[in-house]
């Protein structure tokens, strides 16, 4: 956090200078472990098993806050009989399709609960989780029923012993229970512990269950909506977490609604199906407000209950159409054209090479950014022209450069990762040529309806009859707070007709409000834009919630109904937060109730009774079908009702606990320009000995685009280097300064050598694991003022089945002394190592590896 | 009382004496010190030099870096409460524990500065607010400056003619611009973790004292601060620092001298010598003429 996030750290560092113990656990010794209490090195893609044997010890030493686990957890719920955990299937739970590769999860659901769960997962699934009727769950709140989640959970992490932990993970026994103690003690009713992640977490194959992981534990320990708990996911930039609230994914409108798919049943209600059952608990009931309010907003009068609000004017999807899928598609010439706004793939994305060859398929490519990135001059000085794999004269990719305002030159809203937005103000106008990406999408949406404008096909209709009406300055910037203003929505209709809407419970599914993102509705309240709201802290309460806004409705922590007990009383006075008052009859704290305000903690729904009015008056977790915290995830997640210890899909480690190597859902790609390293024991493996990871440096940013242009942050870090142990650098005949050639199945590149003590080796399972480390920011360009070979070039594509994300923090390779060779020669040396270790395109890809 | 070196350069009523206490057990590396300060001094790069110091690819104070965050990877058996970890799974001969310090360098801006008092120009001046600045348009580029600092700070910049201030001495100026205005120098300001802290130079020695104080009782024993003292080679400095570790550790000179010190004896041997020299040609003389 230190590394990627120094500013956002000084927190941290003002929470130790009050005390608060810092632990880092990372494979590469940072700037964080460098202030940290504790630094525990582990091994790359080794998380799981570390985080399983937390719970195994939280579980075994009665360290589980249990009143708010039976409370506020679904710990009681029964699992359906038809469940088989991993433990009992060599790796797999119940439900496995070896020919598709996926899991049918009806056998996962909780018994009582026979419907079929909805299909698709992750972000398919928008926010909110699966839907369920939660009206037959059968409940045990003694715990003991064999089948109740906790009974299901002691049973599945019953092997991640300190044992397992130091085998897999590489970290000693008396360390590990040095964190367990310490996150153990520092939980319960006086005290809380939070997780910091990022993309550390995230960049595998089983991302999405590290999550669920320290989830898990967050839950067990009562450290969700209460002060000072949380998972709190780091992002990679401003407005990461903006970007998926209105999204830039594929498979997601705004506010987490799901995009609509392709095939039979398409109707409008089909959809909203897929989004809530009417007899969900919790505010997703209402989803036909937010969809027919986003519709409204997108087409205005246009859009009416005649024809479904316009709903079949949204495209379909027919897959996955995520940016590794895309990539794929372009090299087989399905892709016609890309815009790359602020993106780098040709350094920034996993498999370089495959990113660049993809490009040079397209007819065009708009890069709209701030230097010419190496995405934008690929085809004349990428690696590959270098090798001979691409001729500038044989490309006929058009590329376009459009030079985009940075953005102190233009003004708008940020959201953080606290959901937090904040309002920046221009302060210089862009210089030359550059226009911000709100006057760029502007103009080519008027561009578009203008060329369109006579068209009488029905295809063009959605753009004839997009609402595109912002104010321009005498600039001719399209006004952000026109647009943050549309977001927010408004009444059409009534009293109040043209008025900003309020809170999203004012959301109609009548075509009486329109609105662009249900869960930003409030930022723009009474007409005032609250994300620009700048009240000192030290002029209001510690929770400051006039400073800027946070989604939904100004919340700061969310589900915080679980910082009051069952009862409404605070766990204890030190982590006081939200509490009943009788008297007035409603929640009250320093923050925005994260619930039904005048909803009392002894409400129970009538039977049958749904959405908000369905959710108890101890059921926090107010967006989940249930209400309640999901140890285990009945559904939702296409990999397992639980996190499993898998070993990355290329490790040169076997797999300690199960036959089952890897993910068994994890997405494979067989093509021959997307080899695997074999990985464990199998032939082969001992070709790439070595783990080695990726990260960020404080000097630069992502793949460079806003660092090595900069002379002041260049010269910082201005070479592509690797960490090594001195250790390892024995082994291999590494110098320290001299240069390093690491290389896998899919390319081989060369680094400065870093040799330090801040890289430990592993000793596990008897043996010594090295780990290679490699900062991604460098990419091979001539435009750039330093420049440097790629680590992302190593990769292949491998990714999580719940969000496509690639496995790119944790990978195999090998490295030795000395630069790599140049031109076609390179080439030669990639494929003398595949051929060494006997890799074919099934190498590594077999999803299924434990024996009937 | 304090002897305050803006008084005794002969200024009037001159405001409190201004300097930075860097408390390096802070300090994340994080170099926003060397580019805020690059960023408003309108310094130049420095070179695309790959160091492997660590992280440090600076290398040192300069002309053309006024401030140098040092990393310092170190094999040493630390106190309680530092940030340390063993080899896991090392035996009898594996690791010792081991720690990375960072410490943000800058000019001293000493009570006795000999950068100053050699400087033949006047270009090198004590302002209102104690600290030594340079005036580029007066210096001359002569040099002298350069070895009569103790810590190896003032340097002239070399460089392509069109490198502005090229041949000129330059050193940190505590942005003697943005102090005159009631800023908090750049590199203050874009510290987030406070370990570089502005203000009033009585002010921060108690606060940096009562942070040792802090420290210590956390068991941080080796918690030291340097140049905070008016009783050290250079009169106290107007920039000093919390250390984890000795000087040396850090690339600090363990005991500062002001390199004109010893002048003022210096020129009265001379005199003595040069007055028996004049004594014995007159001898010579008279002997002659005898």
């Amino acid at each position: 956090m230190a590394e990627c996030h120094p500013v956002g750290f000084q927190w941290v560092m003002e929470a130790k200078a009050r005390g608060a113990k810092v632990i880092h656990i990372d494979p590469r010794f940072t700037r964080t472990s460098a202030v940290a209490d504790s630094y525990v090195p582990i091994r790359a893609g080794s998380d799981i098993a570390f985080l399983g044997g937390i719970v195994k010890y939280i579980l075994d030493n009665d360290k589980y806050f249990k009143d708010y686990v039976v409370a506020y957890t679904n710990a009681s719920f029964l699992v359906g009989e038809g469940f088989v955990d991993s433990e009992d299937l060599g790796g797999l739970f119940s439900g496995y399709d070896e020919e598709k590769g996926s899991y049918d999860m009806s056998s996962w659901a909780y018994d009582g609960v026979d419907e079929e769960p909805a299909g698709g997962a992750g972000h398919h699934l928008g926010s909110g989780g699966p839907s369920l009727d939660p009206s037959n769950i059968k409940r045990d709140e003694t715990l003991q029923h064999p089948r109740t989640v906790f009974q299901v959970l002691k049973r599945h992490y019953a092997r991640y012993t300190p044992e397992m932990v130091e085998e897999i993970c590489g970290v000693p026994p008396e360390l590990f229970h040095e964190v367990c103690e310490a996150v153990t003690a520092n939980s319960g009713r006086e005290r809380t512990t939070c997780w910091v992640y990022s993309v550390g977490w995230t960049h595998h194959s089983v991302g999405v269950q590290y999550i669920r992981g320290s989830a898990i534990i967050q839950l067990l320990l009562g450290n969700m909506g209460r002060p000072g708990g949380g998972i709190l996911a780091l992002r990679g930039h401003a407005s990461i977490q903006g970007s998926t609230d209105i999204p830039t994914l594929f498979n997601i409108l705004p506010g987490y609604l799901p995009m609509p798919k392709a095939g039979d049943p398409d109707t409008f209600d089909d959809y909203l199906d897929t989004i809530r059952t009417p007899e969900q608990k919790g505010f997703w009931a209402e989803a036909e407000s937010y969809v027919v309010s986003l519709l409204k907003a997108w087409w205005g009068d246009a859009a009416t209950k005649g024809n479904d609000w316009c709903f079949d004017y949204l495209p379909r999807i027919t897959g996955d159409h995520g940016t590794y899928q895309t990539a794929i598609d372009m090299n087989d010439d399905k892709v016609e054209g890309y815009f790359l706004l602020g993106q780098n793939p040709a350094v920034g994305s996993a498999h370089g090479k495959l990113q660049r060859l993809g490009m040079s398929h397209l007819k065009w490519l708009v890069v709209r950014d701030l230097n010419m990135i190496e995405s934008a001059t690929f085809w004349k000085d990428g690696p590959e022209i270098a090798t001979g794999e691409l001729k500038t004269e044989e490309i006929g990719t058009e590329v376009f450069f459009l030079p985009a305002a940075a953005h102190t030159e233009k003004s708008g809203s940020f959201t953080q990762t606290q959901r937090m937005l904040q309002w920046h103000h221009k302060a210089v106008d862009p210089p030359g040529d550059c226009t911000s990406e709100l006057e760029f999408f502007f103009l080519l949406g008027k561009k578009l309806k203008e060329r369109l404008a006579d068209s009488v096909l029905e295809r063009d209709l959605p753009l004839q009859r997009l609402t595109w009406d912002y104010s321009v300055d005498e600039k001719g910037e399209p006004s952000a707070a026109d647009v943050l203003r549309e977001i927010n929505g408004r009444h059409l209709s009534g009293d109040k007709s043209g008025q900003p809407l309020s809170a999203y419970t004012e959301m109609k599914p009548d075509g009486s409000t329109a609105g662009g993102c249900w869960i930003y509705t409030g930022v723009y309240a009474d007409d005032v834009n609250q994300a620009a709201r700048r009240k000192p802290g030290q002029e209001q309460d510690w929770v400051a919630t006039e400073w800027g806004w946070a989604w939904p409705a100004n919340r700061r922590q969310l589900y915080n109904r679980a910082s009051a007990d069952p009862d409404g009383k605070p766990w204890s006075e030190r982590k006081a937060y939200l509490s009943w008052d009788a008297d007035q009859g409603k929640w009250v704290g320093p923050d925005v109730p994260d619930f039904v305000v005048d909803k009392p903690p002894s409400y129970r729904p009538p039977k049958g009774a749904a959405g908000a009015d369905g959710l108890a008056g101890d059921d926090p977790f107010i967006m989940q079908a249930d209400g309640k915290g999901w140890l285990y995830a009945p559904s939702g997640l296409l990999d397992g009702p639980m996190p499993v210890h898998y070993e990355p899909h290329e490790s040169p480690v076997r797999n300690a606990l199960h036959p089952q190597q890897a993910s068994p859902t994890r997405e494979v790609y067989k093509r021959q320009d997307n080899l695997s390293n074999p990985s464990g024991d199998d032939p082969g493996s001992d070709v790439f000995p070595y783990v080695f990871t990726t990260y960020r440096l404080t000097e630069h940013h992502t793949a460079g685009g806003m660092s090595r242009w900069l002379p002041y942050l260049s010269e910082l870090q201005p070479e592509f280097f690797c960490e090594v142990s001195p250790e390892h650098a024995r082994e291999r005949g590494l110098e320290h300064l001299g240069w390093a050639t690491i290389i896998t199945a899919r390319s081989a590149i060369e680094a400065r050598v870093l040799v330090t003590e801040r890289v430990v080796p592993l000793t596990m399972g008897g043996r010594t694991i090295h780990q290679v480390g490699l900062p991604y920011h460098w990419g091979v360009g001539a435009d750039a003022v330093v420049s440097g070979d790629s680590a992302n070039d190593l990769f292949g594509l491998t990714l999580d089945p719940n969000v496509h994300i690639q496995e790119s923090k944790a990978a195999s390779c090998d490295i030795q002394p000395g630069r790599r060779p140049t031109g076609p020669a390179l080439l030669r040396l990639v494929e003398e190592y595949r051929s060494r270790a006997g890799i074919t395109v099934e190498t590594g890809n077999t999803l299924k590896t434990v024996k009937p | 009382m304090t002897y305050d070196p803006a008084t005794a350069s002969g200024w009037v009523d001159a405001p409190a004496r201004k300097g930075f206490f860097t408390d390096t057990s802070v300090c994340i590396g994080c170099k926003a010190c060397e580019v805020a300060c690059k960023e408003w001094n309108a310094v130049p790069d420095d070179g695309m030099s790959f160091l492997g110091s660590s992280y440090d690819n600076t290398g040192a104070l300069g002309a053309s870096t006024w401030r140098h965050v040092a990393f310092i990877e170190q094999k040493k058996p630390v106190d309680l409460g530092m940030p340390s970890t063993a080899r896991p799974g090392a035996d009898g001969d594996g690791r010792a524990d081991f720690r990375w310090l960072m410490e943000s360098d800058v000019c001293k801006h000493c009570t006795h500065a000999a950068c100053l008092d050699v400087c033949p120009t006047g270009s090198l001046f004590r302002t209102e607010f104690g600290t030594v600045v340079v005036q580029d348009e007066i210096c001359n580029g002569c040099g002298y400056c350069v070895p009569a600092c103790p810590f190896g700070v003032i340097d002239r910049r070399i460089g392509e003619k069109d490198t502005p201030k090229v041949g000129v001495a330059q050193k940190c100026t505590l942005c003697y611009d943005r102090i005159g205005e009631g800023l908090e120098p750049a590199c203050a300001k874009a510290c987030p973790t406070k370990s570089i802290q502005f203000g009033d130079l009585d002010e921060l020695r108690e606060r940096a004292q009562s942070r040792v104080d802090v420290l210590h009782a956390a068991g941080v024993h080796d918690a030291k601060l340097y140049g905070e003292s008016e009783g050290d080679g250079v009169g106290g400095m107007g920039a000093f620092f919390l250390l984890l570790d000795e000087p040396e550790v850090y690339g600090l000179p363990p005991d500062p001298v002001v390199t004109t010190k010893d002048l003022p004896a210096m020129w009265k041997k001379a005199g003595l010598a040069a007055l028996t020299l004049l004594a014995g040609a007159v001898a010579a003389f008279a002997g002659s003429g005898s």
